[in-house]
């Protein structure tokens, strides 16, 4: 199993030839190559892909991962006595060993597959929430969450009588450290914080975070959705309690994550969803549970999708994660300069700390507008409210546009981007007399 | 399936442009038999629709709120379109006119300036833009209470 392992390891090395190149600054035009839909024309023109905070495109190495599953390696797994079974067994948990990885988790025990970030959100709030919150307990969150991490708490809340307290946010998007603080007391239980807001790209302080929470007993939960392709995630070095997120945004398939969760923790929480895989024994007096992670992953999960997030953190651990940070700061910093020569655009999200995300609008025409003048452009970006409503009421707006940014992206994109911006402007302006 | 500027064109007409800018019939109407409220969640789309009502025929017709170029024209161009309608007319209307908007106009039907929406046939995504304040306006005028939504 090892010498597979191994030979695996070295077969996502071998089939990523541009990650492979001597350690430097990273060529995104090189590293589009390994992803097929680029290639492809949308309306006729080159895809200037800027929507990678709501997914990212798929590298060859992962579609024929999932691929070469379901070709070589198809069986259920944990329950056959047969040689496949074993071995779909054998890579499904090899999986689970390149999640801890990207983590830096202790143990991959540490590690349950979830379908995403929302479903290990609601596994927390429906597992580790029902069996210690009661009433009056409290649960802080930040006014710049993602929907997916603000309903399951107030799902929560209404099952146990805990309440929600939030952190409001700066006009720049940080978060307002001292009212952090302040909401803090005997009665916190748990504070569960985005680690980069989607609709701001504000990186929040979570170690720092961390260290006040439990300060004062709370557990912390990182919704880390926008963070773990951008940046390297060390869950040991943040100190939190769980951490949460969605592989189909870090280059992997859709119907797949991870839930990280501190052993002790795990161990102590309540099955959440029932069924085959999660037992240790049935009977219709009783039934027992199986230990962590098996225990909060019942049924047949996606087992194909697991085996292609592994393959998918070897690719983006192969060319470094700290190598795609600096270059999608880099793209950040350029895109800001040029976005801010653009009469009449507002940034929404200027914080200090910030991941490659341009969220703004733009005097006079509705983000939507946009993004449909801007796909006519070939242009592919977000419009609208990003999940996070509460961040578009804080700043008085229906929604913005946002232009995300991945390891393929180049100035090439970030020029398309504000050409479209400018036709847009002058469509509509064009038309003011 | 290639999208050219001249169907960007075609979308963001002159008219739009003008109604956008200058919507018709843009204010609460405090004295209405009917408002209704819509909202478009994916995109945040919001607007209240008021209508006073004389002997089953559309008096007035305003709205307040706030959306996208499409979304506010058409909401504008509504108000106008419906005035002087019955109620059965109205509803009629906006089934031609739904029409017209997913690429299969009926015959005959003459739809005066609302035309000019017929261009977000080539933008499926957008129909829903161009159809709230129509929706809305048939809760306002079935009485149905809850929010009209366009998914």
């Amino acid at each position: 199993m090892n010498a597979s392992a191994t030979a695996l390891q070295a077969r996502g090395a071998a089939d990523a030839p541009a990650a492979s190149a001597a350690k430097g600054a990273l060529v995104a035009a090189e590293l589009a190559r390994d992803f097929p839909i680029l290639s492809r024309p949308v309306r006729g023109m080159r895809l200037v892909y800027l929507d990678n905070g709501a997914t990212t495109q798929k590298p060859e190495v992962v579609i024929e991962a999932e691929s070469r599953f379901y070709r070589e390696s198809n069986a259920n797994i944990h329950r056959g006595v047969h040689w496949l079974s074993q071995h779909a067994t054998d890579l499904y948990e090899q999986a689970r060993e390149r999640v801890r990885r990207l983590l830096n988790a202790a143990r991959a025990d540490e590690i349950v597959f979830t379908r995403g970030t929302t479903e290990a959100i609601n596994l927390v709030a429906g597992s580790w929430g029902r069996a210690n919150l009661k009433a009056g307990d409290e649960i802080v969150l930040t006014a710049m969450e993602h929907h997916s991490n603000i309903v399951p708490w107030q799902l929560a809340c209404e099952q146990t009588g805990a309440v929600l307290k939030v952190v409001p946010i700066t006009d720049r998007g940080e978060l307002r450290f001292d009212e952090f603080e302040a909401l803090l007391g005997p009665r916190t239980r748990l504070v569960s914080v985005v680690h980069v807001s989607n609709a701001l790209g504000t990186v929040n302080p979570v170690a720092r975070i961390v260290e006040r929470a439990h300060a004062v007993g709370a557990k912390v939960l990182v919704d880390g959705a926008q963070a773990v392709a951008h940046q390297a995630v060390d869950v040991q070095a943040l100190g939190c309690d769980f951490y949460a997120f969605s592989g189909h945004k870090i280059y992997g398939p859709t119907g797949i994550g991870a839930l990280y969760a501190r052993r002790e923790i795990l161990a102590a929480m309540p099955p959440w969803q029932g069924g085959g895989d999660m037992i240790l024994t049935v009977s219709f007096e009783r039934s027992t549970w199986a230990d962590a992670p098996q225990r909060f992953e019942a049924g047949t999960p996606n087992i194909a999708g697991a085996v292609a997030l592994g393959a998918a953190i070897d690719y983006l651990m192969a060319i470094g994660l700290d190598r795609v940070a600096e270059h999608e700061h880099r793209l950040l910093v350029h895109a800001t300069e040029a976005a801010q020569r653009i009469p009449g655009l507002r940034l929404i999200g200027t914080a200090p700390e910030k991941a490659g995300i341009l969220s703004f609008v733009v005097d006079g025409i509705h983000p939507h507008d946009l993004g449909t003048i801007l796909d006519a452009e070939g242009v592919a970006i977000r419009a609208g409210h990003h999940c996070a409503m509460p961040v578009m009421t804080r700043f008085g707006i229906p929604g913005t546009a946002r232009a995300s940014f991945a390891l393929y992206n180049d100035e090439h994109d970030v020029a398309a981007l504000m050409a479209a911006l400018a036709r847009a402007q002058q469509m509509f302006g064009g038309a003011r007399r | 399936m290639s999208l050219g500027h001249g169907d960007l064109r075609e979308l963001y007409q002159e008219v739009i442009f003008d109604h956008n800018r200058s919507p018709r019939n843009f204010h609460r109407m405090d004295d209405a038999d009917r408002v209704a409220e819509g909202h478009n969640p994916l995109c945040g789309d919001q607007l209240t629709l008021y209508v006073r009502l004389k002997d089953g025929v559309i008096d007035e017709a305003s709205f307040v709120g706030h959306g996208c170029a499409i979304s506010t024209a058409s909401a504008s161009l509504m108000t106008e379109a419906v005035k002087g309608r019955t109620v059965e007319e109205v509803e009629a209307l906006f089934r031609d006119f739904h029409a017209l908007l997913t690429g299969e106009p009926p015959e005959g039907r003459d739809f005066g300036k609302l035309e000019v929406l017929a261009g977000v046939r080539e933008f499926p995504v957008r129909v829903k833009c161009a159809t709230l304040a129509w929706h809305t306006l048939h809760n306002a005028l079935t009485g149905e209470a809850a929010p009209a939504k366009t998914e």
